[in-house]
């Protein structure tokens, strides 16, 4: 977690200014009592009205004082710890925006959003918390056990006594309360699943009639999280009467012991008031800082979670001195590419070669897990071959710098996705400079333009959490309309027809091949009747490479091929 | 959040018996600081809310009472402390005084101060005790209410038509149940016995105060209005603060989250730059928002303290006065400076309270909306004795429905299927193809006509009964974490093992099954991500085939699975088809072409219906359809 607190670096002007506050601050807090004991001691016993109107007069301006210092303080230190979590937020996301789709499979997208947004917050508000209350707590005891002894030294015994009493009772209490209410956190974990699950679920719970089921299960538990929560509760139940008894103890013990020194005339009445005033102050600082010590734990388990992402090197970096990519062509070539998931036993695709031509379509075929979107990702270089090469326009991708040969490419992938915004927001995504007729021609290529016609406000339509008030094969259709206004060299389209039905799928098809003449297409599909008429289709099974070649050679010269037709068409339709 | 509470819990003490002057953090002088000026939500119908929130504590009344007591003793004997005090240390006063006058024998009474210090010992000691059997006695009470409540939301769930739950999104419904109950557990739990302490507190130690010195009080109940002024007008500042803050954290997150879901496509496109910036815009802004609305809550305690202090002089020199004209004595000055916290903190307290409690109420009322959500139609009482043999007749007659009132989207159709009947529904995407399940299944209610099953309609059968006929396969193939024994059997309930591993032997499932490490036991985790969608799609067919059902309603889109698996998924789906009456949302040619009647639909309505031929005859919508396979998709002749 220490590491962190570099983010404060630029702010330690402001560390250094609000801790000094807040030490004088806790000191003239320290220092009314001894006013107070004053008022009493000189000023009351002595008959002295002066002294104590000067006195009380002296001590509106100490809590004056005090109260600018701990203003002052919180300017500071809220500066500090909000200044933190802004640098510390802008370099996660972006090293995250840097990430390649490995470092996302790694931590897992949901995980990183919970980092940049959860975490991160978490860590700033402990280090609010800290630089207020932990820097002030240990001050307030060090300053109040100063006074303490200064005032009497035999006295000081008892904090001696009570503190270690009263910090067994903190970390025995606390140490069991937290360790539950983790355990707590884990079991109403359980039940939301149970809950999301029968939300999800509904239509087939109902299907099957088991809903009593379901209440049983959600039941069973609730049933246990409240036990649990019981038990926690019951727990920390005793914390503030033991607090209070060994604080209230405490001060008994100073009037016992206080009154024999007085008796001997070796200690005022008036010190012994501020002293029990002064054990007061330490002690209740003292269980702050020890409760405070409980977020610890939690700032340090997400600290640990944001270093993780902070200490993770983007795996694929662009070259010293990249390439300059021959522009307008859009030439791709497999040259025996080979390709690991990292921790992977086998390759998810082994020895493939191939090369996809401006103005031909290549299609690629084959089963789940047959590394169909493997290779295409690979062409954008989100991932790094193995073995072999991926030659762009006769340049391996690895020298060009990545924007460059990102340049390059449309890729419509396989789930859709969309941002918020207007539909022509989205559209702009592929080229900030598209103008209107651009972005017309481009839905109307890809069979949008029926929808967004039918939509009130048109291209200027809002699409609400990335498209949830559009359909699936809408979305899929925007998304690649977003990649037409691109009119890159080379498209990528993963699986892109998947959400269509079979009229919008030929049609889409149809004018594409009419659109699209000069640039390369990549399409990676499920249905034989998309890649049937590819001027050359690419086979995988198992991650190699069974076949190369057009609809009828394959049929001809590929078994796979010829099962994966089988599967799909009726006898008729091949024949 | 749990986690959170320990902290809370200490920072909201019940009676805090001895006094400081004020400290800058102050996070045991009053609630925590973040109570004050924090938007509040407010209810609508606060005393209705209230009232029946008040109804689920009722069989707790004894345990409430207790507490109530316990609470009521606690406070009043903390409230007596600081006078006892005070006396034992006017006791030493005047002793010492009289020793040093010189009188014989004089001295403290350690024999009198004794008996004081020890009866104060009591006191404190009863105090605990009353205050931790309050505490006990609640988190019983408040954690077992929760769980009333929460049994009876999931009870309601149980009984909430289908329409509920397509109407409102899941993550707003788990919100609610997380974020309200979270809400209504920790109130229950601290701002109950809080109130009455509260109020306890400050009536006894008004009327301690006033024993003491009516003018010192005058004083203390002076300052009163100050911090009242105080904490309105901070208040009323960081209100504002802090919904700019919420908001551009808001943004900030939402910003976060849409870049890293698209992160392929942001870098696909080469838009990493443009999204940094707009979020160091975002960033910037939260910064600001977030430093002023910390440091405008962070003063609120000062302030107070301030305040706190400002009384904490004024009765060190107007009690140094008194004691000096003899009106009162030097151990009332520390008595009164006791009194004087003890009074400004329920005061504090009561302000963050309410602010608890207005938006325990806020929470609770949207855990009530959610009880009085509309049920689905009772069903009929005479709907007994229908576990018959069921053939598998299926007719719609004038059936009318609309998902809105207003809009219909089924008129007058009708639709006769017998026993054993394949009905294909056909329609390009987001046609409403799932509308007819939605009728089949009862998941909607009808706007007229009825459903026939086997004759008898379906408003006169239990839900569950009519719901046991049919067998669903759909493309959301859903499945909970458990094991995948437990996942088939969901089929039926008490399926042997044997059953289950036929079922799955007849879905094609029990190979893969097989293949995986633990077999049959094998955990499917929550987004069963540890098996394959078309393996997903496998293990809810053999659930539809271990269920046994008469009718069968099959979703054929099979988009994102491997043809291999694809094949075993038709055999086991036609496995399960043969002598079955079954609703398939057809997208094979194949099935569309064997179906026994091909119902049309487009833009959520049905548009056409007849066989293959009949419709193809016919030259609309249907026909338009069917050709357009052929003129791109279709082989050309002489292939093979």
């Amino acid at each position: 977690m220490f590491r962190l607190f570099r983010f404060l670096r630029p702010y330690r002007m402001y560390v250094i200014l609000g801790v000094i506050l807040i030490f004088l601050q806790s000191l003239a807090s320290l220092y009314l009592p001894d006013l107070m004991s004053n008022i009493v001691d000189i000023g009351v016993q002595g008959n002295n009205v002066p002294y104590i109107m000067k006195v009380g007069a002296f001590m509106l301006v100490v809590a004056l004082i005090g109260v600018a210092c701990s203003v002052a303080s919180s300017y500071y230190t809220s500066k500090a710890a909000a200044g933190f979590g802004k640098l510390l937020r802008r370099d996660i996301f972006t090293q995250v925006e840097n990430f390649t789709l490995h470092e996302f499979d790694t931590v897992g997208t949901s995980s990183l959003i919970v980092r940049t947004n959860n975490d991160v917050l978490q860590v700033q508000q402990f280090v609010n918390m800290a630089l207020r209350m932990m820097v002030m707590a240990p001050l307030t005891a060090i300053g109040g056990i100063i006074m303490a002894v200064y005032t009497d030294a035999r006295l000081s015994l008892i904090i001696v006594v009570a503190m270690p009493i009263l910090g067994l009772a903190i970390y025995s209490i606390l140490g069991r309360g937290m360790g539950l209410f983790r355990v707590v956190q884990s079991k109403v974990d359980v039940l939301n699943r149970v809950l999301r699950e029968h939300l999800t679920g509904i239509r087939v719970i109902r299907a099957f009639d088991r809903s009593d089921y379901e209440i049983d299960r959600f039941d069973k538990a609730n049933l246990d999280l409240t036990d649990t929560s019981v038990r926690v509760y019951q727990i920390m139940a005793g914390l503030m009467p033991i607090m209070m008894l060994v604080i209230n103890l405490s001060t008994l013990a100073i009037v016992w012991f206080g009154a024999g020194l007085i008796n001997q005339g070796q200690m005022q009445i008036g010190n012994m008031m501020a002293f029990i005033q002064y054990v007061m102050q330490i002690m209740f600082s003292m269980m702050m800082a020890s409760m405070m010590s409980f977020m610890i734990p939690r700032a340090q388990a997400s600290s640990a979670r944001i270093n993780e992402v902070l200490d993770l090197r983007p795996e694929i970096c662009d070259p010293e001195q990249p390439t300059v990519p021959p522009s307008e062509h859009g030439y791709v070539e497999f040259r025996d590419v080979t390709f690991h998931y990292p921790g992977a036993e086998e390759p998810a695709v082994s020895h493939i070669s191939f090369v996809a031509k401006p103005g031909e379509v290549t299609a690629i075929i084959g089963g789940t897990g047959a590394g169909k979107s493997t290779l295409v990702n690979l062409i954008p270089r989100f991932y790094d071959v193995a073995a072999g090469a991926i030659l762009v326009d006769g340049v391996d991708i690895r020298e060009l710098s990545q924007k460059d040969l990102r340049a390059k490419i449309g890729l419509v992938p396989q789930k859709a996705v969309l941002f918020n915004g207007t539909i022509a927001d989205n559209l702009r995504y592929g080229r900030a400079d598209a103008t209107d007729e651009e972005m017309q021609w481009a839905v109307s290529v890809a069979q949008a333009s029926d929808f967004i016609a039918e939509m009130k406000e048109g291209m200027s339509s809002v699409l609400a959490q990335g498209g949830a008030n559009v359909s699936g094969g809408q979305k899929q259709r925007l998304s690649i309309a977003r990649a037409l206004v691109r009119r890159p060299e080379i498209y990528l389209f993963d699986d892109s027809f998947s959400a269509l039905d079979y009229k919008t799928d030929a049609k889409l098809r149809a004018a594409l091949k009419t659109e699209i003449t000069n640039a390369t297409v990549l399409l990676v599909a499920q249905r034989v009747s998309t890649v049937m008429d590819a001027d050359r289709i690419v086979v995988l099974d198992e991650g190699r490479a069974v076949g190369v070649g057009t609809h009828r050679e394959l049929l001809e010269t590929c078994a796979v091929y010829r099962e994966i037709v089988a599967s799909q068409l009726s006898e008729e339709e091949i024949a | 959040m749990s986690n959170q509470r320990p902290q809370q819990d200490a920072q909201r003490p019940g009676g805090m018996p001895m006094g400081r002057p004020g400290g800058g953090g102050g996070g045991w002088g009053g609630g925590p600081p973040g109570g004050i000026g924090v938007p509040v939500q407010k209810s609508k119908d606060f005393k209705g809310t209230l009232r029946r929130l008040l109804t689920y504590f009722r069989p707790h009344r004894a345990s409430i009472l207790t507490v109530f007591v316990a609470a009521i003793l606690g406070t009043v004997f903390s409230i007596l402390t600081p006078k006892i005090l005070a006396s034992a240390i006017d006791d030493i006063v005047s002793g010492v005084l009289a020793k040093f006058k010189g009188v014989p024998g004089a001295g403290v009474d350690f024999k009198q101060l004794l008996s004081l210090l020890f009866m104060l010992g009591g006191l404190y000691v009863f105090s605990s005790i009353f205050s931790y059997v309050q505490q006990y006695i609640m988190a019983g009470v408040a954690q077992r209410t929760v769980y009333e409540m929460r049994k009876q939301v999931m009870k309601k769930l149980a009984k909430l038509p289908v329409s509920f739950f397509d109407a409102n999104p899941h993550g707003e419904i788990l919100s609610r149940f997380v974020n309200d109950f979270d809400n209504i557990s920790g109130s229950l739990q601290q701002s109950l016995t809080q109130l009455i302490t509260a109020v306890v507190t400050f009536v006894g130690v008004l009327i301690m105060m006033l024993t003491i010195s009516p003018l010192m009080t005058l004083v203390i109940a002076l300052t009163l209005p100050l911090s009242f002024v105080v904490t309105k007008v901070i208040a009323k500042r960081s209100q504002g603060f802090f919904i700019s803050r919420q908001r551009s954290l808001g943004e900030l997150n939402g910003h976060v989250e849409s870049m890293y879901t698209g992160h392929q496509i942001v870098k696909a496109f080469g838009h990493e730059d443009v999204s940094i910036e707009t979020f160091n815009e975002i960033n910037e802004r939260l910064f600001t928002y977030s430093w002023k609305a910390q440091f405008v809550t962070g003063i609120i305690m000062p302030l107070m303290n301030f305040i706190g202090n400002i009384g904490y002089v004024l009765v060190s020199v107007i009690g140094g006065l008194l004691v000096t004209n003899g009106t009162i004595q030097i151990g009332d000055i520390l008595a009164f400076i006791q009194y004087t916290r003890q009074f400004s903190q329920p005061i504090t307290q009561l302000s963050s309270i309410s602010n608890v409690i207005q938006s325990t109420i806020a929470s609770s009322e949207r855990i009530f909306e959610l009880l009085d959500e509309k049920e689905e139609v009772p069903e009929q009482v005479s709907a007994e004795g229908q576990e018959l043999e069921i053939r598998g007749d299926v007719a719609f007659q004038n059936v009318r429905f609309g998902y809105t009132p207003d809009v219909s989207v089924i008129e007058d159709l009708n639709i006769d299927v017998s026993h054993g009947q394949t009905i294909a529904i056909v329609g390009p995407t987001g046609a409403g193809k799932t509308t007819l399940v939605n009728l089949l299944m009862r998941f909607y209610e009808l706007s007229g006509g009825q459903i026939l099953i086997d004759g008898t309609g379906i408003t006169e059968m239990k839900r569950g009964r009519l719901r046991r006929m049919f067998g669903m396969v759909l493309q959301d193939t859903w499945l909970f974490n458990g094991t995948i024994r437990d996942n088939i059997g969901y089929g039926r309930a008490g399926a042997t093992t044997g059953e289950i591993v036929e079922a799955a032997q007849a879905a094609h499932a029990d190979h893969f099954i097989r293949t995986l490490p633990d077999g049959y036991d094998t955990v499917l985790n929550e987004e069963a991500s540890n098996i394959s969608q078309g393996q997903r799609q496998l293990l809810t067919i053999a659930r539809a085939i271990l269920a046994d059902p008469d009718i069968l309603i099959l979703d054929e889109a099979t988009s994102s699975v491997d043809t291999r698996t694809e094949v075993h998924i038709q055999t086991a789906m036609k496995e399960l088809m043969r002598g079955r009456t079954s609703f398939v949302i057809a997208h094979r040619l194949s099935t569309i072409r064997e179906a026994d009647l091909i119902v049309v639909m487009n833009h959520g309505r049905v548009i056409e219906q007849g066989t293959h031929l009949a419709l193809l005859e016919q030259n609309g919508f249907y026909a338009d359809l069917y050709n357009s396979q052929f003129s791109e998709a279709a082989v050309p002749e002489g292939v093979a």
